[in-house]
């Protein structure tokens, strides 16, 4: 079973409901970081990596022996990442999306494909989580290759949770589609609220079953809670704003392993979880 | 003309309540909203909008079934798995490459332009602001953001306003490369958590990548000290001017609850000295009292 963790806005607590979340199941649990612009995950579960493995997305590279100048290449390009004078073929490997069209209609061969490097695949195990991120290499703009290569790495058995990075564009929908269920970690402010509604649309378009877990729960309004009821999204949890949690959370600790009523409430968390996936409780 | 950026790295560390607290004390700047993704600056704003337009991104793959003879052509060229057995395609997964368009014999695909956001010009109580939506689950953000930062530059320009505030996104990907192309300083709101520091730690080389002058203010400092100062001692290696603390205060989120920035809400509180002070040290760095 799948479960992504997403927010809409960011720093609403995906990555503390993720890690705390992982420690307190039982194993076999993976977790999977794929917020790759700014993954966080190991800075609380802190496995040892044991696997490093530089990830790459295939760009074209011209043959100029070959090449005619015909212009095919830049024409087929939908991205700009090829241009074509009398004199010069200049290729833009950051713009390219690897879609491989101006290396099939090359009429003359004169395109071959070599990687653009995305950033990094790490892969590492921490007391029976076993555990993989990507880090996308600073200055690289595309994010969902990276995190499509992280999701493969989830095994068929067991429980895989999915740190998704915050918003509602493409890198989200790479991490959250096909997911099984989808926690939206929220906070009760107008932001919280306005976000959290972007992420449900979200949701239900790729028509996955949701529920709510209120993060500083009692800094705030009650807007998000009968926005969720009316909504029919239900609530799983609220974690009270506690000054202990926020700074054991700036030293990089998961509170569940601290305070054991939290463990026993991410356990019954991810029990209503396999309950409401199970029965594929979609809101419409 | 300058434009400051205000980024994070890290989400929630601040960059929205901050942008508009400096809004309150600029007098009479442009504000432009670049997180297109989760826009929220106009919670505080309340913009009235004078100018509603669509933003066009890229085409999708659509096929014409009376045409398709189902060769297969499509889904055997397509990287992205987004055309099924049956030849329809998923708009989710499409990549908008076109290469299926090109490469159908039977000339049976379609590719319409897509309507993939709004963005909108607006008036709000101090000063004019370009801000936008991106449509869920679309792709092109950088180009959004890209085309509000354009708006933001060309309406100051009219108006005469010297000093654009751009409120930008989270990450260091595709949206945050295209906000910090040739603004003045980018400032980097950054919190002492162990995430808030690894995070900032990406956005500040990213920042060097594009050699754009960077700062930092730290948000929430009383909440660990230690990192505090471990934030102080990184930007002082990398030459990074820290522009100022501001302690952990709950009136921020009372302030918004009220959609009023903090200086608004509680103009003489502790928390509105400390923003009053980053504010004058940000105008007061080389980068920022470089003349035009």
């Amino acid at each position: 079973m799948m479960i992504s963790i997403a927010s809409g806005k960011g720093g609403t607590g995906k990555t503390t409901v993720a890690t705390n979340l992982a420690v307190s199941v039982d194993a076999p649990v993976h977790l999977l970081d794929c917020d790759v612009e700014e993954p966080n995950a190991h800075l609380f579960l802190k496995p040892a990596i044991e696997e490093t493995k530089t990830i790459t997305t295939p760009v074209p590279e011209i043959d100029l022996e070959k090449c005619t100048h015909c212009r095919k290449c830049s024409e087929i390009c939908r991205f700009k990442a090829i241009a074509v004078t009398d004199e010069l073929v200049l290729t833009f490997p950051e713009l390219c999306h690897s879609c491989g069209g101006c290396m099939a209609i090359c009429p003359e061969n004169a395109i071959r494909e070599v990687g653009r490097e995305l950033g990094v695949l790490e892969m590492g195990a921490k007391d029976g989580v076993s555990f993989a991120h990507g880090r996308l290499r600073v200055g690289e703009a595309m994010a969902p290759p990276l995190i499509h290569v992280v999701r493969a790495c989830a095994p068929e058995n067991g429980l895989t949770l999915i740190d998704a990075p915050p918003g509602t564009s493409c890198p989200v929908i790479a991490a959250m589609k096909d997911t099984d269920f989808v926690v939206l970690v929220t906070e009760p402010t107008p932001f919280g609220l306005h976000d959290l509604k972007l992420a449900v649309e979200a949701v239900r378009m790729l028509k996955i079953p949701m529920g709510l877990v209120i993060n500083r729960s009692d800094m705030g309004d009650d807007r998000v809670r009968s926005y969720a009821q009316s909504e029919g999204v239900p609530i799983l949890m609220e974690i009270p704003f506690d000054r202990k949690i926020a700074e054991s959370y700036s030293r990089g600790e998961m509170f569940a392993l601290t305070y054991p009523e939290w463990k026993a409430r991410f356990r019954k968390l991810a029990e209503q979880i396999k309950t409401l996936a199970g029965k594929g409780a979609d809101v419409q | 003309m300058k434009e400051l950026v205000v980024l994070s790295g890290k989400g929630g560390t601040g960059k929205t309540s901050l942008t508009a607290s400096f809004a309150t004390l600029a007098n009479n700047c442009m504000l432009c909203d670049a997180d297109v993704d989760a826009a929220d600056l106009h919670l505080l704003m309340q913009p009235e909008i004078k100018k509603r337009s669509d933003f066009k991104g890229g085409g999708i793959a659509e096929i014409n079934r009376d045409k398709c003879t189902g060769c297969g052509t499509c889904i055997d060229m397509c990287r992205w798995s987004a055309i099924s057995s049956d030849f329809v395609v998923d708009d989710i997964q499409c990549e908008g490459c076109g290469v299926c368009v090109d490469f159908c014999p039977e000339q049976a695909i379609d590719f319409p332009i897509q309507t993939c956001g709004q963005w909108f010009i607006s008036e709000t109580r101090f000063g004019p602001m370009v801000h936008a939506r991106l449509g869920i689950a679309e792709e092109n953000s950088g180009k959004l953001v890209t085309l509000v930062r354009q708006q933001a530059k060309q309406l100051a320009e009219e108006k005469g306003i010297d000093l654009i505030i751009t409120d930008g996104p989270p990450g260091v990907g595709c949206p945050v490369i295209a906000s910090v192309g040739g603004a003045t300083s980018v400032v980097i709101i950054a919190e002492p958590t162990v995430s808030g520091i690894h995070d900032m730690a990406r956005a500040m080389e990213l920042c060097k990548h594009f050699k754009v002058p960077v700062l930092v203010c730290i948000n929430k400092f009383d909440l660990n000290p230690e990192n505090t100062t471990r934030i102080e001692t990184m930007a002082k290696d990398n030459d990074v001017p820290v522009v100022g603390r501001i302690p952990f205060d709950p009136t921020f989120t009372k302030a918004m609850v009220q959609g009023k920035t903090l200086l608004e809400f509680d103009p003489d509180g502790s928390a509105g000295e400390y923003i009053k002070k980053v504010w004058t040290a940000i105008l007061t760095t080389p980068a920022m009292m470089v003349a035009n």
